[in-house]
């Protein structure tokens, strides 16, 4: 396997099995457009990582990538230092430990709030599991740690698709949470929040952050210095520059790919 | 134990639709045997017969509801299954024949021995034992829904294409069973037939017992479908209905949870054939006909998707309906039909249970608007947008 890259980016004291994600050279073209070109990026076990960068940098693709809803042409991606995630499809990668929450709230919306989290909730995920197992015989309060986290205890029993924006986004955050992943893929969480709202969200994330990995794509910079994390630009499928959020705000190029030249 | 699990699970319309069916089950005998012929409450032992149908239609119903309504798998070929679970109760019947055919062969259905077939082909070898016929009547739906679903799922062949594939199934059946060498009876099918397990097929007594099982296994499909849709795999299956790629990234193999729908409902609907047949003493190719699968369809649609008891409702509407009106004005059906899967669609698409149900639902909301608030927001999304 390439060290080089690992070398590169975290100097020699990094190993491959201290990565929980390791994207190397990744490049994906559809129908001639080429969505990720050589994109590479090492998140570390327990790191919290903001991806930023314009419309059509590669962000979401990048996700499809990590997640097994879309294949790479070339290059690597290992989860957790030894489980290559090209060969695998979206069930096995979600079950080895890999949650993602959508950019447009997706919760499913004709069932309440409670039953949402049981079907996010970690166990066996087959259909007779789920059709006889202890998915069947769980008690309330096992959902209440949950739904104390992202604010939803008066709501257990309404609707998902009654909620409002945000709350639908804290929902789904709070199934991440039940699914508990090794490593969250966060794609925009704070669209259509309010302000309040939106820092909320960050406390959230640093809060989920103590347990796990995380990745985050936003816009919203207010949000990604709340943060404080490394923060990782792209621009037309590849690393543009990576850094502190100052570093990288300052960066000349960003600034350039922002508001175009 | 399992039997309180089953009952905790129903609501309360589906202990309604219990007691009517099993009443059902138990009153009919009661107007057909013990009121006397002039009696108001008489039911002519042909009404017996025509309810048992509509009850079978009303097993086929619940069963296209289990993957339509729950599933989103808009199957237009469930009559397949429906069919071959009768196909499979008409050889039974068809054996024990014997020698009262019009050739009295020992072996041979008449139309064998009106082809000069010489033995019995292998497709036919045990049905003369009536276990085997029902296990069959079981299994070759089953297994024809598993393969099906195992390559369609996998292939994530969803939607109209979905649709059009089912219909594909089934017609693909009908031309092979109008085959004179299929050996089922070609275009005439499978008729003529005596006895069940003994019992003259024709007897007032044997047609009642006939109705009365299609009303237990009516029941019973209903609460092996209640107890799936309720359970875990139910809000998987209606998670996969609703949102199919994001049941996906939380680790669950869709197309699994798809064929066991698919494999169960099929089996349902052979079971409901394999009733159906017995009652209306004939099945032949026309079974399979497309129409008839999109008809059901259409039962479905009328009484509600997504409720059971709304599918068994509309399949005894519509027939009801057809019986009557093909009756009286015999070439207005067909239209009449269409206007009404029209109608539902654009004025009633939850169907008539659904949309009392709704009702129901929103008149709970308003009573609990109107009482007192009791729980505020909790803080963390207390600046949330009204």
């Amino acid at each position: 396997m390439n060290a080089g890259l690992i070398d590169r980016i975290h100097g020699p004291d990094v190993e491959l099995t201290h990565t929980i994600l390791y994207v190397d050279g990744v490049s994906v073209t559809f129908d001639g457009f080429r969505a990720l070109n050589k994109l590479s990026l090492v998140l570390k076990h327990g790191e919290m990582r903001a991806i930023i960068g314009p419309n059509g940098a590669g962000k979401t693709t990048m996700m499809d990538v990590i997640t097994g809803k879309t294949k790479c042409d070339t290059g690597d991606v290992m989860f957790d230092g030894h489980v290559d995630l090209r060969k695998l499809d979206e069930a096995s990668i979600a079950n080895l430990g890999i949650g993602r929450k959508f950019q447009k709230p997706t919760v499913f919306e004709s069932q309440t709030v409670q039953d949402n989290l049981l079907l996010a909730m970690a166990g066996p995920r087959s259909a007779r599991a789920s059709l006889f197992g202890w998915r069947n015989r769980l008690s309330d309060d096992l959902y209440d740690r949950t739904l104390e986290t992202v604010g939803l205890k008066d709501h257990r029993h309404r609707m998902a698709g009654d909620l409002s924006h945000g709350q639908k986004q804290w929902l789904e955050i709070g199934m991440l949470l039940a699914q508990d992943p090794k490593l969250l893929l966060v794609d925009e969480p704070v669209a259509g929040m309010t302000d309040h709202e939106t820092m909320e969200t960050a406390h959230l994330l640093r809060r989920i952050n103590e347990t796990h990995a995380v990745v985050v794509v936003e816009h919203d910079m207010h949000f990604v210095r709340e943060l404080g994390c490394k923060v990782t630009c792209l621009h037309e499928g590849s690393v543009l520059a990576e850094g502190t959020i100052d570093a990288v705000s300052a960066n000349e190029r960003v600034v350039e790919v922002y508001l175009g030249r | 134990m399992i039997m309180s699990a089953f009952l905790r699970r129903i609501d309360g319309l589906g202990w309604v639709f219990l007691a009517v069916v099993l009443a059902a089950a138990l009153i009919v005998p009661v107007l057909h045997f013990a009121m006397p012929p002039d009696s108001p409450f008489h039911m002519p032992i042909h009404a017996v017969s025509l309810w048992g149908k509509y009850l079978a239609y009303a097993l086929l119903a619940i069963s296209l509801d289990l993957v339509w309504g729950y599933c989103g798998i808009l199957s237009l070929g469930h009559g397949a299954f429906f069919a071959l679970g009768g196909y499979a109760m008409g050889m039974y019947l068809m054996r024990q024949i014997g020698t009262r055919g019009v050739y009295a062969h020992p072996e041979l259905p008449d139309f064998m021995v009106f082809l000069n077939w010489k033995e019995l082909p292998f497709t036919w070898w045990g049905f003369d034992f009536f276990p085997y016929a029902m296990v069959m009547a079981l299994l070759a739906p089953g297994a024809l829904a598993f393969v099906f679903g195992w390559f369609a799922f996998r292939s994530r062949v969803t939607g109209v294409y979905l649709s059009i594939i089912t219909q594909a199934l089934t017609f693909a059946l009908l031309l092979a069973f109008f085959r004179n060498d299929m050996g089922f009876g070609g275009n005439n099918g499978l008729t003529d037939f005596k006895d069940i397990l003994g019992f003259n097929i024709q007897a007032p007594e044997t047609r009642v017992a006939l109705f009365s099982f299609t009303a237990l296994a009516l029941a019973a499909g209903y609460l092996i479908a209640r107890a799936m849709v309720t359970s875990a795999y139910g809000k998987v299956l209606i998670a996969i209905r609703d949102a199919e790629s994001r049941v996906r990234f939380l680790g669950y193999r869709v197309e699994h949870y798809k064929l066991v729908a698919f494999t169960v409902s099929a089996m349902m609907a052979g079971v409901a054939g394999a009733l159906y047949v017995p009652q209306v003493g004939i099945i032949n190719p026309s079974e399979f006909a497309p129409a008839n699968s999109i008809e059901a369809v259409i039962w479905v649609a009328v009484g509600g998707r997504g409720t059971l008891v709304g599918a068994a409702l509309g399949a005894v509407l519509v027939n009801f309906a057809k019986t009557w009106l093909t009756g009286a004005l015999p070439e207005v059906w067909l239209f009449a039909l269409g206007a009404l899967f029209i109608v539902v669609t654009l004025f009633l698409p939850r169907g008539v249970i659904g949309t009392w149900q709704h009702w129901r639902r929103q008149a709970a909301d308003k009573k609990a608007a109107n009482a007192p608030e009791k729980s505020p927001d909790s803080p963390a999304v207390e600046g949330a947008t009204p």
